[in-house]
């Protein structure tokens, strides 16, 4: 059960709720899962419910993990 | 979207595909399972398979919680709609499920079921707020990732004195079905089904952590890679896995560092914890009856649980004889090995929930895959 | 209005507190002063003040094109049109694949007893404004009023007539292996419009439908001199459809770019949120052509040099295929089917 989405915080507001925005589109959602989150973080949404905040360090870790994976081998022949 | 497409980018995926192809042995097979709704979909919907070497395989597991959701539960839910005359919500994934009789929820709903299609358990709320004449039942199904949601809402219910609320829980659990995978005889004794690692569900695994798949990296000395939502996740994800059989480990490891921590979301998880237990066994649709597998409602919040004001049995309904939907969960089958694939069961006309759910495996496969077929 | 007979009313229509009522499709006095105080105030034209039970239209050189379409769309209102001017662009858009030119229209209403007059003052006025910018007449029209509870507010059933220019026969069994695929502009706009608004998906996108008249981009594209196969306009069931219809009515295959395919970033955001595949979402001011492989540039610039057709792709091409399979070449590097919608397209929570 995984349709989630990576969506930034731009707006908190009382009983846990926020507003997450995801390239111009809006969408009201619950806090009630995590702490600590503020505006500017982003947060993984799934069913109207911020899952995790999503760490930015360890994404662009993970990139360079990615990247580098390519780099130790030659390009292969088509 | 920040955080999406860079971990969609096609560049980085041809050399990603490059190290797979380089570090997968000539020699030998890979056959790795994923067990993520989710993942089965991105697999298909981004063509992963293509950027794969010919001796790397990847088995859709039992990562769909409508796939294993079975009929007799839905059955529950028509019977909620039609008999009880509630309110019935859900979400959109469940409602072409066939069920008995030669109904589903939509067709229930075009003999006058009152059935709604939610986006979040939210809005099952603000239903019974705003009716507060009618009963309202959420119809909850899913692993992990959606369960805390239903947790919260309960005890909001409970906070409002929401009366006229309760919930249908059909809540399962990952690491029974991923058990269930790892002990059937088909894996553990005859091989018939090679399975050299997992690759872990994304977003279960931001609830639980990843502590809890080392049970299966111990005790059944298969390597697990935990792997984010997105096509380059699981490239990245398989590559450590191929490298994890060459070097001969069995380890837990985390691709998905930017949303998994060991120990998980331990706020979400005392909600659930307060909310539901375990129920003594739950029968899966192609699995069987696993116990410890599935969660009810508390007594606690008895108020709130659907099957007990309703007094809803469960009968257990078969699936069809010639339907496959239970081997191919187990990864012992593949879609087109099916009799009944393509030409009896399409989306269109689902025979079993492998079809029905755009996460199966069948149905994913039958909606992006089937050009890999030889031509007709 | 010259020729309208100006009937003796108690009282002007309450366009703004105002419903309508079974009497205005009674046929009587109720219904008389609707359309002329309602309907023919907007679309009043020569053609629809001869008020005879057909209307009589000049000769036609040419081969003549019918087409019919009904209009359900709930909500009635939604960002960037209503079904007034849905309706209109909807049927003239119909004729405009055909490579006709549009002319007349026909409107019939059916209005549930209770719908507020201003609702439908606003929506008639819409469909003038709509008829005027794609260059046709409303000719003819009808309205049933139903009980209140047999209807949803308002349904209305278009029919369009147009003609075709000598020697040019559009269809969707022409296209042929090696033909290149063009897209006019970025999908999934009207589809997502209209679930921006639906009740249980909450959200606030700023997604217009792209609902848009395409005769004069069509006009553009056939003076080109470009040998056109086929158009058509991915409305229900999205490009998907469409891609998938013409493959089979020409037994070939089709093969896309994922890449090449124009979205908006908050459509392709939104259909995230959701679930959704944009490629079936629908579209209504969009149109896909196939053409001859050489024409393909001229073609295309033809459509980019148009205000509807500037973020126009070339987004694939056609292929042999027996399986009549239409496959999509992902940003991602690989390959996957395109299908058919299976059923209502349903947000997916998985």
């Amino acid at each position: 059960m995984c349709l989630a989405i990576p969506a930034r915080v731009v707006e908190i507001q009382a009983d846990d709720q926020a507003i997450v925005d995801l390239d111009g589109v809006r969408k009201a959602i619950s806090l009630a899962l995590v702490e600590g989150v503020e505006v500017g973080d982003y947060v993984i949404v799934h069913v109207g419910y911020a899952l995790t905040r999503l760490e930015p360090e360890e994404a662009e870790k993970t990139l360079a993990l990615m990247a580098e994976a390519g780099l130790l081998t030659e390009p292969r022949q088509a | 979207m920040k955080y999406v497409d860079e971990f969609r980018d096609g560049a980085l995926a041809q050399s990603i595909a490059r190290a797979i192809a380089a570090e997968a042995r000539a020699t030998r097979r890979y056959s790795f399972m994923e067990f993520c709704g989710g993942h089965t979909h991105a697999i298909a919907r981004y063509g992963v398979a293509d950027l794969l070497p010919e001796n790397v395989r990847l088995i859709h597991g039992p990562g769909c919680p409508v796939c294993v959701l079975p009929i007799g539960r839905i059955d529950q839910a028509i019977r909620l709609a039609l008999e009880h005359g509630v309110t019935l919500c859900t979400y959109a994934d469940t409602l072409r499920v066939p069920a008995s009789g030669g109904l589903s929820l939509l067709r229930a709903r075009a003999r006058g079921g009152d059935i709604r299609m939610v986006y979040s358990v939210n809005d099952a709320l603000r239903l019974a707020r705003e009716n507060p004449q009618r009963q309202v039942v959420f119809f909850a199904i899913g692993f992990e990732t959606t369960t805390p949601p239903t947790a919260v809402a309960i005890r909001q219910a409970r906070a409002e004195g929401l009366s006229n609320f309760s919930v249908l829980c059909c809540h399962v659990l990952t690491p029974p079905a991923m058990q269930s995978i790892l002990d059937a005889p088909e894996v553990r004794e005859l091989g018939q089904v090679r399975l050299d690692g997992f690759i872990g569900p994304a977003h279960v695994s931001t609830i639980i952590g990843s502590r809890p798949y080392a049970f299966f990296a111990e005790e059944y000395r298969k390597p697990v890679v935990i792997a984010g939502f997105e096509p380059l996740d699981v490239m990245q994800a398989i590559l450590m896995l191929i490298r994890q059989v060459n070097d001969g480990r069995a380890e837990v490891e985390n691709e998905f560092t930017r949303a998994v921590t060991p120990a998980g979301n331990t706020k979400a998880q005392a909600l659930v914890a307060e909310v539901f237990e375990l129920r003594r066994s739950f029968e899966w649709r192609g699995l069987g009856e696993l116990p410890y597998s599935a969660l009810k409602i508390r007594a606690t919040y008895a108020d709130f649980d659907a099957e007990r004001r309703f007094a809803l049995d469960y009968t257990p309904v078969p699936d069809n004889k010639a339907c496959a939907c239970g081997a191919i969960l187990r990864g012992v089958k593949r879609p087109q090995d099916c009799k009944l694939f393509g030409s009896v069961c399409t989306p269109d006309t689902p025979m079993g929930a492998c079809m029905v759910s755009s996460e199966g495996a069948c149905a994913a496969h039958y909606t992006y895959g089937r050009h890999a077929e030889a031509a007709a | 209005m010259s020729g309208v007979v100006k009937a003796a009313y108690s009282r002007p229509l309450d366009l703004k507190h105002g419903r309508v009522e079974l009497s205005h499709g009674g046929g009587g006095r109720a219904m008389q002063q609707l359309i002329a105080e309602l309907f023919a105030r907007h679309l009043g034209n020569a053609y629809l003040a001869q008020g005879n039970d057909g209307v009589r239209l000049p000769p036609v050189a040419g081969r003549l094109v019918l087409s019919t379409d009904s209009h359900v769309v709930a909500p009635l209102f939604f960002p960037g049109g209503d079904i007034g001017s849905l309706a209109v662009y909807g049927t003239v858009n119909d004729i405009a694949v055909m490579g006709a030119k549009p002319l007349y229209l026909t409107a019939g209403f059916i209005l549930e007893e209770g719908f507020a007059l201003s609702d439908l003052d606003r929506i008639v006025a819409s469909m003038a404004a709509a008829a005027k910018r794609a260059g046709v007449e409303v000719v003819a029209g009808d309205t049933k009023v139903v009980e209140q509870g047999k209807g949803d507010g308002l349904y209305i059933t278009t029919a369009g007539l147009g003609v075709l220019p000598e020697g040019l026969t559009l269809s969707g069994d022409l296209a042929r292996p090696g033909d290149a695929v063009l897209l006019s502009g970025s999908i999934g706009e009207h589809g997502m419009a209209i679930l921006s608004q639906r009740e249980n998906l909450g959200f606030d996108a700023p997604i217009l439908s792209d609902a848009a008249p395409l005769n004069d981009l069509v006009a553009c594209m056939l003076a080109s001199g470009a040998e056109l196969k086929l158009l058509r306009d991915p409305t229900r069931g999205g490009l998907a459809a469409t891609l998938n219809e013409i493959a089979q009515q020409s037994g070939v295959g089709i093969v896309i770019d994922e890449a090449s395919i124009p979205i908006k970033p908050e459509v392709e955001a939104a259909c995230e949120l959701l679930g959704l595949d944009p490629l079936n979402l629908a579209n209504e001011g969009k149109l896909v052509a196939v053409c001859a492989e050489r024409d393909a540039e001229r073609l295309l610039a033809a459509m980019q040099a148009h205000p509807l057709g500037r973020a126009a792709r070339r987004i694939g091409e056609v292929v042999a295929d027996e399986r009549r399979f239409v496959q999509m070449q992902t940003r991602f590097g690989g390959r996957r089917m395109v299908d058919w919608l299976a059923g209502e397209q349903l947000p997916r929570i998985c």
